[in-house]
């Protein structure tokens, strides 16, 4: 096999795999415009991270998590619906995006595949990046798994019961940001979200336990970057947009099943 | 009554957000093995003192004292649980204390051990109360703080939860913060009543405060027939839709209590 597909296929199905248990809590929290907005503005920190010269990377991870913080002081501040404060804040930064990219990056960045993601494109470096992302949220969902779950059942409750609330909030902030970060280069800006939500949506009616849902998200996902992966090799279709094609079938299909008692 | 041994003790409490004053030089004392009722109008601040005792919300004016190392069980006033998250009781239970005897005690003494292996989504009202107490008595805590532990039960059933909790404080000696919107039930099961509009209107045994003038006040006299009546609330049984049945001329004016 060619060295490129592998590349495609390690990189695709790690982000997947991490992308099942978090994209669970950004179902179950209802966070799917916060994975956008997380998303849209990676763009700019691509764009920053070129201005500035700094590994694009790490700019985006640390442009998304400013945006987090910025976002949950908004929130508490603020007289708008937290869902219109996202909108804002998600449409102006793909679009601050889009004008610096074209200001400072031309010829540099190949816009297309930060928004749609460029997985045959993917080089060891990549994967370094993926691993060290891997190594931080693995052991980050394993320690705060139980946490988690709680404040997402009744944060209040959790809190009496002794949860650092704020800190784990904050520190699932910090994963998906990782996560955003690494997983456009499998399916870029405008779908990052569709890798989060749809594998997780798709493994409701599989599970009777919050862990098998994030497990069987993981599962789906993983089969949806190989289906789009084959997909891409056989017909030339674009990788990451076919994965989310993949995944959005298997929550179809899965709608055929009856929801577990 | 001694403060030292109190569970919490709140002097002069004092809440506001922005200008909008939420409590006003509330007092409030809990102690081991008593049972303080909160009840008051929508909006007179039940919720707030709740949260300030459990150190959700810090006050803004006024001292609180909490025993050091005081364990608090609390079952708040409504759970709502995404419709995408699979949760059974026990695994909900699981999130409190990962202690299968302790959960599988407690949910037999709340009566719904039946339901260890039930979707916490098709949970009636009266089932879920009984859960979530069980998930509060799980920790074995010295303070229990039930946010309107009957809510969404029917009427029968309540009694039934009263005395369940009367029964539980008996046998584990904590205290109980209870708030009810309740007027009748609530008042034979327990040993003080704090009457909270903004500030402590009236507070103290339910026979005394149900005949205070500032009670009256809040909640007119129609009330107070109703707590003589479950006084005696042995005089009487409910049939099948929780109506009293055989009562005297005495009495019956409680049966449009429950439908008034």
């Amino acid at each position: 096999m060619a060295d490129f597909l592998i590349y495609a296929l390690l990189a695709g199905c790690s982000v997947a795999m991490l992308a099942g248990p978090l994209g669970c809590f950004a179902v179950w929290r209802r966070m799917a415009y916060f994975g956008d907005t997380l998303a849209h503005s990676a763009l700019t920190g691509v764009a920053l991270g070129l201005i500035l010269s700094v590994n694009v990377s790490l700019a985006i991870v640390l442009f998304s998590l400013l945006l987090a913080l910025a976002l949950v002081a908004l929130q508490h501040n603020s007289s708008l619906a937290s869902d219109t404060l996202l909108g804002i804040l998600s449409h102006a930064m793909l679009a601050a995006g889009l004008v610096l990219v074209a200001l400072f990056g031309r010829g540099r960045v190949d816009l297309y595949a930060y928004l749609f993601g460029d997985l045959l494109a993917v080089t060891p470096t990549d994967l370094y990046t993926i691993a060290a992302v891997a190594a931080v949220i693995i052991p980050g969902l394993i320690a705060l798994w139980r946490p988690l779950l709680s404040l997402t059942v009744h944060e209040e409750l959790a809190q009496v019961e002794g949860v650092a609330v704020v800190r784990t909030k904050l520190l699932l902030m910090l994963m998906m940001a990782l996560l955003v970060a690494v997983a456009m280069k499998v399916v870029g800006v405008m779908l990052v979200t569709a890798l989060l939500i749809i594998p997780a949506a798709a493994s409701r009616r599989l599970a009777r336990s919050p862990e098998q849902m994030a497990i069987g998200a993981s599962l789906i996902g993983v089969t949806a970057v190989l289906g789009g992966v084959a997909s891409s090799f056989v017909w030339d279709t674009p990788a990451g947009p076919s994965a989310v094609l993949c995944a959005a079938l298997a929550f179809g299909l899965s709608l055929l099943r009856p929801m577990p008692a | 009554m001694s403060t030292d041994t109190a569970l919490v003790a709140g002097r002069q409490l004092s809440l506001a957000f922005g200008n909008r004053q939420i409590l006003q030089d509330v007092d409030i004392t809990l102690m081991a093995g008593q049972i303080v009722t909160l009840i008051g109008p929508n909006g007179a601040g039940k919720t707030s003192l709740v949260r300030l005792v459990l150190g959700l919300e810090q006050p803004t004016g006024g001292s609180l004292r909490r025993r050091p190392g005081l364990r608090i069980g609390y079952m708040p006033q409504k759970l709502h649980l995404d419709p995408s998250l699979p949760l059974t009781v026990s695994r909900f239970l699981r999130l409190a204390h990962n202690d299968r005897a302790a959960i599988a005690a407690n949910l037999a003494l709340t009566g719904v051990d039946h339901l260890a292996d039930s979707s916490m989504h098709h949970l009636s009202g009266g089932e879920l109360q009984r859960v979530l107490l069980a998930r509060a008595l799980l920790r074995d805590p010295s303070l229990l703080v039930l946010d309107e532990p009957v809510q969404g039960v029917d009427v029968a059933g309540q009694a039934r939860l009263y005395q369940l909790i009367a029964d539980i404080r008996d046998q584990r000696q904590c205290g109980v913060l209870m708030v009810s919107h309740d007027l009748h039930l609530v008042m034979a099961a327990t040993d003080t009543v704090i009457c909270l509009n903004q500030h402590v209107c009236c507070h103290g045994h339910p026979d005394n405060v149900s005949e205070h003038p500032a009670y009256l006040e809040l909640f007119g006299h129609s009330a107070t027939a109703g707590i003589a009546v479950y006084t005696h609330h042995h005089d009487h049984d409910h049939d099948m839709h929780g109506d009293v049945t055989d009562c005297d001329a005495n009495h019956c004016q409680h049966k449009d209590h429950h439908h008034g």
